[in-house]
């Protein structure tokens, strides 16, 4: 076959999208990148503060070392705090979160209004930030615990609703009809056929927010609801740079642990 | 012999020991814990009343302060929509080297210890380092939610490159292809769809992310909701909050809507 | 063409996959390689074209040592090996076109590569490739919206697109049904003959390889323990290879065919026989 008959034979342009096709996907390109720009644009930056910036960075990092060791035993108190805020507010969720998630489940709610109520909870406890609920709580309760506790529940309600909720309604149907066509009751069909089928996530859920919660745990302090931040906050505003960084490596420490134990769990459950 | 005429499941810690131990080591934490935190049973046992106080002035909501409201929001906005740009792009050299199919083992450890790290504190945590470091305002928002984007879709990018299917690289390399080749050709194509996903989701986790960096007064809407509850102005808090409700749903319906049409 | 000497592969593991290994290949043939799971049979082939390094040993392809070249050089040398896989192995987010336009990644430039945009020659030839593995018209479809068959179609237009010296074929057809592997099993040794490209094909389907083959080499536990033509497969060379068994089945076969050319009718009673 000569080069010519192989050129009448095969076409010897090919293209992966049309020109229309590459034209709008530049268009979009082109969009994306001007509205990040417009955006820092008008965030109206002072970038001269960049020209020190590393000399900034090398003084704050030369300020917190060597670490104030000494200060270690009183971040000791604090530290357990943050641990109790975190697994108290954890287990206050699941004993909210779990009879919600049963509403906010279609195949399981009892009727469209409370579908819609427990849907409503759950959003609305989603949208709004722990450290924001804790500065709700801290005007209603008083600064302390009590209402880091309260800002890490309500925050993780929807959280663990929505997972739980979304487990429920994917669960296999099959044992559900087999336990409804034995007689049972709506309860006992719950608990027979759905319940089951949907508490290896439900258990996993509640470590993986718990291992959350630690790491919100740590900054509830700052707007006074208890844990490590309280002191994190008053030694960064005293400039006490020696001491944060013996905070941030037991936050660092802990929040690690916190991490391998929830993995480690969860992996053996599900 | 007579069948045993009664039946309990077993356990799901098996040993009676265990589970008796487990049980009261659970209650014994719940004791303990309660017990060693500092709380002013006299203050909480006030806050009830004091909530129906609260809500009662919240409303109805506020909505006059509106100028001050939209810059708040606005700031937010572009502060999440520049930091997941950056962030988005940034991202991506970092997730290389954290893969360990990739990158040599040194770069490897490297990157994810920096992963680690920068994961590890809040975002408020380092939006005040960010404040002591650039001064107030929105420069130190930015930057904390480039920080906490960066490391986010810098892991999913390594997780996603880490779990490829290596048949497809083998097949490119076999051809005699350079690693920038293979890494257009057989890893992009694999990982560019979870990858703008990943990212989108960002956008949406960073503007909520961005409603409280404003408490430690790296700017925002945060920063004028922190104002307006330390001056007991709750009637605009409320305000704030629901601006705030609306502009996080709508960020989690534009990011839905995108990944959905990203397939 | 194609010597490999004293070939030996010890994995990291300790584990032996081959222990010394010599094939010459000094025409265009197809090799049949054949031999139980762990045989060494995929180590070997990944030897040549060095996806696997060689712990000792040479490979020499055209009067050039495959085994002492250097990564670039690599790269370079299996530009001329095709190589065909058993999962197929295509980028599954690709256009076909894209996979079988991928065989010339190693001779066009980066930034060609990235704007998808080869030489018109490549263009043509990988449409006349399609054409050929009978997947006219499929250019624009995705990778995975293909059957199995369809995509080792594929993998093999990619390979051939190499235009390569020798083709490398790891299990073409363990994941495909008895008819589709005969179809694959065809196009490939078409192709290698038409071309004249020895190639290098890796079964564990002795029917397969007695159809098909040119030339089988056995292997077990990573030594050559047979090779030869496909008459020369009776009951002793089987068991050396695979063990002891009945293979009265396997070892009857017509005779005065050719490899590779035998009416179809007898291949098909014979696929549904065995």
């Amino acid at each position: 076959m000569t080069v010519g008959e192989h050129a009448r034979r095969y076409p010897d342009v090919w293209r992966r999208f049309t020109p229309r096709q590459t034209l709008v996907r530049y268009v979009w390109y082109a969009c994306i990148v001007f509205v990040a720009a417009w955006s820092l644009r008008n965030l109206d930056i002072p970038w001269f503060y960049f020209l020190d910036a590393h000399v900034q960075v090398a003084d704050l990092v030369s300020r917190m070392f060597p670490p104030e060791w000494a200060f270690a035993g009183q971040v000791l108190d604090p530290l357990v705090e943050t641990i109790h805020i975190a697994t108290l507010g954890t287990a206050v969720t699941f004993v909210i979160a779990f009879p919600l998630a049963f509403l906010a489940a279609r195949n399981t709610t009892p009727n469209a209004l409370t579908w819609f109520i427990g849907r409503f909870i759950l959003v609305t406890s989603r949208s709004v930030n722990t450290v924001v609920w804790a500065l709700l709580f801290v005007a209603i309760f008083g600064p302390g615990p009590v209402a880091g506790i309260w800002a890490v529940a309500m925050r993780s309600i929807g959280f663990m609703g929505k997972l739980i909720a979304e487990a429920i309604e994917e669960i296999d149907t099959g044992p559900v009809e087999a336990i409804e066509a034995t007689g049972a009751s709506r309860l006992q069909v719950l608990l027979i056929g759905v319940l089951p089928q949907v508490l290896p996530i439900v258990y996993g859920t509640t470590v993986y927010r718990w291992d959350i919660n630690i790491r919100e745990s740590t900054v509830l302090g700052f707007v006074g609801a208890g844990g490590i931040g309280i002191m994190l906050y008053s030694s960064i505003n005293q400039f006490a740079w020696h001491e944060v960084s013996v905070m941030l490596a037991a936050i660092l420490g802990v929040v690690v642990v916190s991490e391998f134990v929830s993995a480690t769990v969860r992996r053996r459950i599900t | 012999m007579s069948a045993p005429a009664t039946w309990r499941p077993p356990s799901l810690v098996p040993n009676p020991l265990y589970r008796y131990g487990l049980m009261a080591l659970a209650g014994g934490y719940v004791l303990w814990s309660v017990g060693s935190l500092e709380v002013d049973w006299n203050r909480v046992a006030q806050g009830f009343p004091r909530a129906g106080g609260i809500l009662g002035r919240m409303f109805p909501p506020d909505f006059s302060r509106w100028e001050l409201l939209l810059r708040g929001v606005t700031e937010s906005v572009e502060m999440a929509l520049a930091a997941s740009f950056v962030g988005m792009i940034v991202a991506v050299p970092l997730g290389l080297c954290a893969a360990v199919n990739l990158a040599p083992m040194p770069v490897y450890l490297l990157a994810r210890s920096v992963i680690v790290f920068t994961r590890t504190f809040h975002e408020v945590i380092v939006a005040i380092v960010f404040v002591k470091v650039f001064g107030f305002g929105p420069l130190a928002g930015v930057l904390t939610l480039i920080v906490a984007s960066v490391s986010f879709i810098a892991k999913m990018v390594a997780e996603d490159i880490e779990n490829m299917q290596p048949g497809q690289v083998e097949a490119i390399r076999a051809t005699g292809a350079s690693f920038p080749k293979v890494l257009i050709y057989a890893i992009t194509p694999q990982i560019l769809p979870r990858y703008l996903g990943v990212s989108i989701y960002r956008l949406d986790a960073n503007v909520r992310h961005s409603t409280v960096v404003g408490i430690v007064g790296a700017g925002g809407i945060g920063q004028t909701l922190s104002a307006s509850f330390s001056r007991y102005d709750y009637d605009f808090s409320l305000a704030i909050l629901l601006t705030i409700v609306a502009l996080v749903f709508a960020g989690e319906f534009f990011s839905n809507w995108v990944r959905g049409r990203l397939r | 063409m194609l010597t490999i000497t004293d070939l030996v592969k010890v994995y990291p593991t300790g584990q032996s996959a081959l222990a010394g290994v010599s094939i010459t290949v000094d025409k265009p043939q197809v090799v049949a390689i054949i031999g139980p799971s762990g045989a060494g049979k995929s180590t070997l082939i990944r030897c040549v074209n060095r996806l696997v390094e060689p712990t000792s040993g040479t490979i020499v392809l055209d009067g050039v040592e495959v085994t002492a070249m250097s990564r670039r050089e690599v790269r370079k040398v299996r530009r001329r090996m095709g190589m065909i896989f058993q999962e197929y192995n295509l980028v599954e987010r690709l256009t076909v076109m894209e996979n079988v336009l991928s065989g010339c990644l190693g001779y066009v430039s980066f930034w060609r590569a990235y704007r998808r945009n080869y030489p018109a020659a490549d263009v043509a030839a990988a449409f006349e490739l399609l054409d050929r593995v009978g997947l006219t018209g499929y250019q624009d479809t995705r990778a995975d919206a293909l059957s199995g068959g369809q995509r080792q179609r594929v993998g093999i237009a990619r390979a051939l697109m190499q235009r390569p010296d020798l083709l490398l074929v790891d299990e073409p057809t363990a994941s495909l049904d008895p008819k589709t592997a005969r179809q694959i099993m065809r196009i490939i040794v078409e192709l290698a003959h038409e071309r004249g490209t020895p190639a290098l094909v890796n079964l564990h389907d002795v029917h397969l390889a007695q159809s098909f083959a040119d030339r089988i080499i056995g292997l077990r536990e990573g030594k050559i323990v047979f090779d030869g033509s496909a008459d020369g497969l009776n009951h002793q060379v089987l068991t050396d290879i695979y063990g002891e068994e009945d293979w009265s089945t396997t070892v009857v076969r017509p005779k005065g065919v050719a490899p590779g050319d035998r009416p179809k009718e007898d291949i098909e009673r014979e696929a549904a026989a065995g």
